[in-house]
This record gives C-alpha cells, sequence and structure tokens, in this order.
C-alpha cells in the first residue's frame, strides 16, 4: 500500500525583520505523517493559533514551501513541481476549502465563475453542457443545484450555502484530498452540523480525504478518523482521535480537553480558569523529545530517557 | 429579586426611504424580556437573527435608519428609575459605563491601535469616573490587578498583547466603573478554546464581585451551558424560547431550541448529528406566522398563518410554538450510553 499524501520529517521556519535584527520563528518542527491510498478518512490537526496548524496545511497545498523535509503527493515531491502545468496537475488531486466563504470569495463576482473557471481548468472541461455538467455533478455532491448557484453574488448565499459551493469548487477535479482550514467556525449555528455532516459524507460516499484543521475538539471528536495535536510547531501527540480525545496522555492535550465547556450539566457549573502549568513546562521540552509509540497507534512526545 | 432592565414589547425596525422606495427590516420584533439583579442573562442566535440590534437598544446607541417603533424599556438602578429614550443625551451618557456597559467582540477595533492602552482608558472611564487623576489611575491599577493584569499592559499598544490579553483588557475597561449592567457581544467568539476558557473565568469572577447583571451574547450554546442563569433564545427578530439554563437544555419546548442542543456535538458521543434544512429568513421579509415554519419537522397549517405567543410552558418557561408540548426532550444519557456501547 502507498501513501497519497507522505509529509516526511517537515519543518518550516520564517524569519522576521531586517538583516541586522534578523529574528527566527520556528512555525513547524519535524512533522510527519501519512495518508495511506485506498482508506479514505477525516484527518484532524488541533491545536491553538500559533500552534503552526495552518501552516502545515499551507505547506500541504503547496502554498509555502518547507525550510526542511519533504511532502510527496502520490509519490511525487512537492518540490519538483515547477511551472503552470505542474502546479495545475497538483491541484487536480489536492483542494482547499478556507475559513471565512465570504473572503474566500470575491463579492463583485458570481460565484458560478469560480465553479467554471474550476471546470474549465482543472477538469479540463470544454464546451458550455461539459461545464454546466460537472459544476452541477459538483454542486449536487453538496445538496446543492447549478439552479440555486447560477448568476448569484456571494451576498446573496448564506453562510452556511456559499461554504457548500466552496466545497463544491474544490470537489470539482475530484480530488482524493481536500484540506479544510476552520470550514465551519464562520459557518451559523443552524447551518454548522449540516457542513460536518457533509465533510462525513465526503469521506463516506465519495472517499475523499478530508484533513479537517481547527480548534474545536467537540467537532473534531465527531468526525474525525486519526488526529493530531500541536502545540508550538511539534506534534504532541497522534493517533485515532476518539481514543487520544477520550483519554489523552501528552499534558498539552489534557488542557485542551479540559478546556472544552462540559454541555452535561448546563447551569450548574461555574467556569474555573483552566491550569496550563503542566503544558507550559511539557513545551520546554519539547525540543529534546520525540514521538513514542504508546501502542494502538498512539505515539505521544516525551522526553527521551 | 428585583428587575434591572424590563423591556415590553420592544420593536426595533431599520426604516430606509430612498428615491422613493421604503424599506423596512423588521430586527427586533415585539420582544419583551426581564434581566435580574445579579444574573447572567444569555442570548442566543444566529447571525441576522437580530441579537446585535436588540442590544444596540439595550446600550441605548440607536441610530438612523434603526428606530425604536415601539414598547418600552426601564432600567432601575439603586431606586431610581431610567427609560434611555425618554433622557436627555447628557443623562444618557452618564448612564453609560457608570451604570450600563458594553464588551465587544473584535477587542482590536475597541482599543485605539495607534495609541498606548491607557489612553483608551482615559477616553473612555475618566470622565464617568468623577475622580481626580491620580485617584483614577489608583483605582485603575487596583482593578487591573483585581483582575490578574499587570499594570504594565496600560503602557503598551493594543498589537503588543495576544487576543486572549487584549480581550482581558477590554473586560477591564468595560468593568472599571463598576457598572451594574454589562452587555457582552460574543466576548470569546474569537479566541481558541483555553484562552475562551480564562476569559469566561474572568468574566464570571468579575460579575460576581460586583454583583452586575450580564446580559451575555453569543451562539456557541456550550458557552450558554456554562454561563447563563436563564437563556432567551432568539430566532428572526423574536424570542422563540426563554427559560432556567437547565430547563431549556434538559426540556426544551420550541423545536428550534431542541435543535440546538441536539446537534451540539460532545466528545464521547460519535452518533449522528441532525443538521436543520433551509436557511434563516431574510428580516427584510420575513415569513407569515411562525418565523420557523418552513424549518420545523413539526410545522402544521396553523404555523403557516398564526403567530404564536410567548407563553408559560413550566416555572419560569416561556415558548412561542403551537405545539410546544410535542416537542420531544433530547437524551443526552441515551445517547452517551450509545456511543459507549459502541465498539471503539
Amino acid at each position: 500500500m502507498s501513501a497519497i499524501l507522505e509529509v516526511a520529517h517537515v519543518s518550516k521556519r520564517f524569519h522576521m525583520g531586517g538583516i541586522l535584527s534578523r529574528r527566527y520563528v520556528e512555525a513547524v518542527t519535524d512533522a510527519s505523517f501519512a495518508i495511506e491510498e485506498g482508506q479514505p478518512e477525516v484527518f484532524t490537526i488541533v491545536g491553538e493559533s500559533g500552534s503552526g496548524k495552518t501552516t502545515l496545511a499551507r505547506m500541504m497545498l503547496g502554498l509555502e514551501i518547507p525550510s526542511a523535509g519533504e511532502i510527496r503527493l502520490s509519490g511525487r515531491s512537492m518540490a519538483d513541481r515547477r511551472g503552470r502545468a505542474a502546479r495545475i496537475e497538483f491541484m487536480r488531486h489536492a483542494q482547499p476549502v478556507f475559513q471565512n466563504p465570504f473572503e474566500a470569495f470575491n463579492p463583485l463576482k458570481r460565484v458560478d465563475r469560480y465553479l467554471e473557471a474550476s471546470a474549465r481548468v482543472l477538469l479540463g472541461a470544454s464546451g458550455r453542457e461539459a461545464v454546466d455538467a460537472a459544476m452541477d455533478e459538483a454542486l449536487h455532491k453538496v445538496g446543492l443545484s447549478l439552479a440555486e448557484v447560477r448568476g448569484r453574488y456571494a451576498h446573496e448565499l448564506s453562510g452556511g450555502q456559499l461554504q457548500r459551493v466552496a466545497i463544491a469548487r474544490a470537489l470539482i477535479p475530484n480530488p482524493e484530498v481536500l484540506v479544510a482550514d476552520e470550514p465551519v467556525s464562520m459557518v451559523d449555528a443552524s447551518l454548522r452540523m449540516s457542513i460536518v455532516n457533509l465533510l462525513r459524507d465526503l469521506r463516506d460516499t465519495l472517499n475523499v480525504t478530508v484533513i479537517y484543521i481547527t480548534h474545536d475538539l467537540a467537532t473534531a471528536y465527531y468526525i474525525s478518523d486519526r488526529i493530531i495535536i500541536m502545540q508550538q510547531g511539534y506534534i504532541v501527540e497522534m493517533g485515532p482521535a476518539q481514543a487520544v480525545l477520550e483519554s489523552p496522555e501528552h499534558p498539552y492535550a489534557r488542557l485542551l480537553k479540559e478546556s472544552v465547556l462540559p454541555v452535561d450539566d448546563p447551569g450548574a457549573v461555574r467556569v474555573q480558569a483552566p491550569d496550563r502549568s503542566l503544558a507550559l513546562a511539557a513545551a520546554e521540552h519539547s525540543g529534546s523529545g520525540a514521538l513514542v509509540d504508546r501502542g494502538g497507534g498512539r505515539s505521544v512526545r516525551m522526553l527521551a530517557g | 429579586m428585583a428587575d434591572v432592565l424590563t423591556v415590553a414589547g420592544l420593536k426595533a425596525y431599520y426604516q430606509t426611504n430612498y428615491f422613493g422606495v421604503k424599506r423596512e427590516v423588521r430586527a427586533v420584533d415585539d420582544i419583551s424580556i426581564t434581566v435580574r439583579a445579579d444574573e447572567v442573562y444569555g442570548i442566543a442566535g444566529e447571525s441576522s437573527s437580530g441579537k446585535t440590534t436588540l442590544i444596540k437598544t439595550f446600550a441605548g446607541a440607536i441610530h438612523p435608519p434603526l428606530r425604536i417603533v415601539g414598547g418600552s424599556m426601564r432600567y432601575r438602578f439603586g431606586g431610581s428609575e431610567i427609560d434611555p429614550y425618554a433622557v436627555s443625551a447628557e443623562e444618557l451618557n452618564r448612564l453609560r459605563w457608570k451604570h450600563v456597559s458594553y464588551i465587544m467582540q473584535g477587542s482590536m477595533s475597541v482599543l485605539n491601535p495607534v495609541r498606548r492602552i491607557h489612553r483608551s482608558f482615559a477616553d473612555f472611564a475618566f470622565s464617568h469616573m468623577e475622580l481626580s487623576k491620580p485617584r483614577f489611575w489608583q483605582a485603575v491599577e487596583e482593578h487591573l490587578e483585581r483582575l490578574s493584569l499587570s499594570p504594565d499592559v496600560l503602557r503598551g499598544y493594543p498589537h503588543e498583547l495576544s487576543g486572549g490579553m487584549r480581550q482581558r483588557v477590554t473586560i477591564a475597561l468595560a468593568t472599571v466603573c463598576r457598572p451594574g449592567f454589562i452587555i457582552a457581544d460574543e466576548p470569546t467568539t474569537a479566541l481558541d478554546v483555553v484562552v475562551q476558557k480564562d476569559v469566561l473565568a474572568l468574566l464570571d469572577d468579575i460579575r460576581r464581585s460586583l454583583g452586575s447583571s450580564v446580559v451575555f451574547v453569543t451562539h456557541d450554546m456550550s458557552v450558554h451551558a456554562n454561563m447563563a442563569d436563564r437563556i432567551g433564545i432568539m430566532y428572526a427578530g423574536r424570542i422563540v424560547e426563554e427559560g432556567p439554563t437547565r430547563a431549556l437544555f434538559t426540556e426544551p419546548k420550541h423545536p428550534y431550541t431542541a435543535h440546538l442542543v441536539a446537534s451540539l456535538p460532545r466528545i464521547g458521543d460519535a452518533a449522528r448529528k441532525p443538521a436543520l434544512s433551509g436557511r434563516p429568513p431574510a428580516l427584510s421579509d420575513p415569513p407569515g406566522g411562525c418565523r420557523f415554519h418552513p424549518r420545523c419537522p413539526l410545522a402544521i397549517d396553523k404555523c403557516r398563518t398564526e403567530v404564536p405567543p410567548l407563553e408559560t410552558v413550566g416555572a419560569d418557561h416561556r415558548s412561542a410554538c403551537w405545539r410546544s408540548a410535542e416537542v420531544e426532550p433530547p437524551s443526552p444519557a441515551v445517547a452517551r450510553g450509545a456511543a459507549q456501547g459502541a465498539p471503539a
């Protein structure tokens, strides 16, 4: 079995400032994992802002170049992708869905033009009928139809509908991997579950692997097969989502779980400020630790020795 | 318990008249609620449900095209009654900050980005505190210490602080005059889980020590479950259900509330959650009858034509639904048991 997407010892370092006051920010340090072919899954990356989860996602989409390590999609290294043809070929396999659909779409452009451009460029459809058929098919996968969307501008659709259109656009070239960065945080409460359920259905019916980036542990538990938890650029725990979230082992993973607001005893609990000390202490030693296999597919970052 | 804010039949519409074309958006349509002393009243609603317009009317911040079309509103602080729409601009200004303060969502846009934070404190709070300069700064520093914030933050610029820190500073700013009534508009929506819990704990501490009432607006039901004493659920400009937090979560009497509670994801429960079809209605052209009927699983013909009144359905519990008796309670215990029984 070969991997569709393989992330091997990837690091990303940003530099800030000029020649004299140069500072480095280690956004991602030594991340490694693989997504196997023929096993569509929802693969979740959680962590707080600044944990490097978005940088990791952008590297998987080829929007950032890793400072070290290699990302391979279907066996081909991302670094070999130069030029428009190679870039388009890559985009047929991995597609993004962004956080805020109202920012992702130009408000002055009709949304079906995005779908049309994707159908022509990425799918290679030509002729009115073929393009329309491709658009309609993708929209049906997300529970919409071309008749509802044609000629509409972004402001004429609700947040939930627009996020569906964004997912439909990403599905046009029939990608194997969808990278969704916080796809529901800007969507209304009554529409949120429909998007989350849709991501689940994409995995089950269309065999699309969804890389789901979020800081919401409850939805992560709800849809994920595997999860990685990131703290300050390091993967601190990875494994089967339900096992990891039910009994996290790394102090930071525990802190995240304790910070989820309980809903089982409404109106009776008092919110207490979370205790960060253990997680912060663990973060200081992330660099000298290593991911240790804990059985059951789970690994946890621990101090060596 | 004494009521701090009494709102009766409040209607606030956005009315525009361009080139002879009249438009009316009924953002707040016939809302009656009371907020009691020393309680947290949660308002849950989605975008375009009118919740921001409602808190604007609470804060006395009504500017055309928004107009109050009907109803009344009354604050009661220490025996004196104030109707924010009957008093002069000066008296309204005294009411603000001293008695009623407002914690806003975007902490970056509240604090002036090109001035140090102490300037924001001076701009907002100094004139309301009626203290001399040295006494004022002493009061501010004592207040920051109570919130476990270092007085050093006053010398910084907003961009030098993290998002959670900025939100804590805006909470400090909104509570420095020790107001009796605090309006919090989605104060934690943009924050991470860990920081969110920090900020909520801080807000809870400060309101307990001041004994203030808080109107807490957010669409996140899990925040309400942990903060609110009572919750009002807004849908398309109306309150559709109101009741004590526990009753609302365990025995909701409106299908919309029942959906919000049932669709809450929980760790330990991966059973498929229901999703609502359709979308929230546009307030410029809301559906007739009950505004939820196009999306409601229980809708009958009566719902399409007649507006259900907000009626008492239990202790301190009101619901606006013709079929409130038939709303099925969610059963988290059953769902949890099922998830634990399922193979991992």
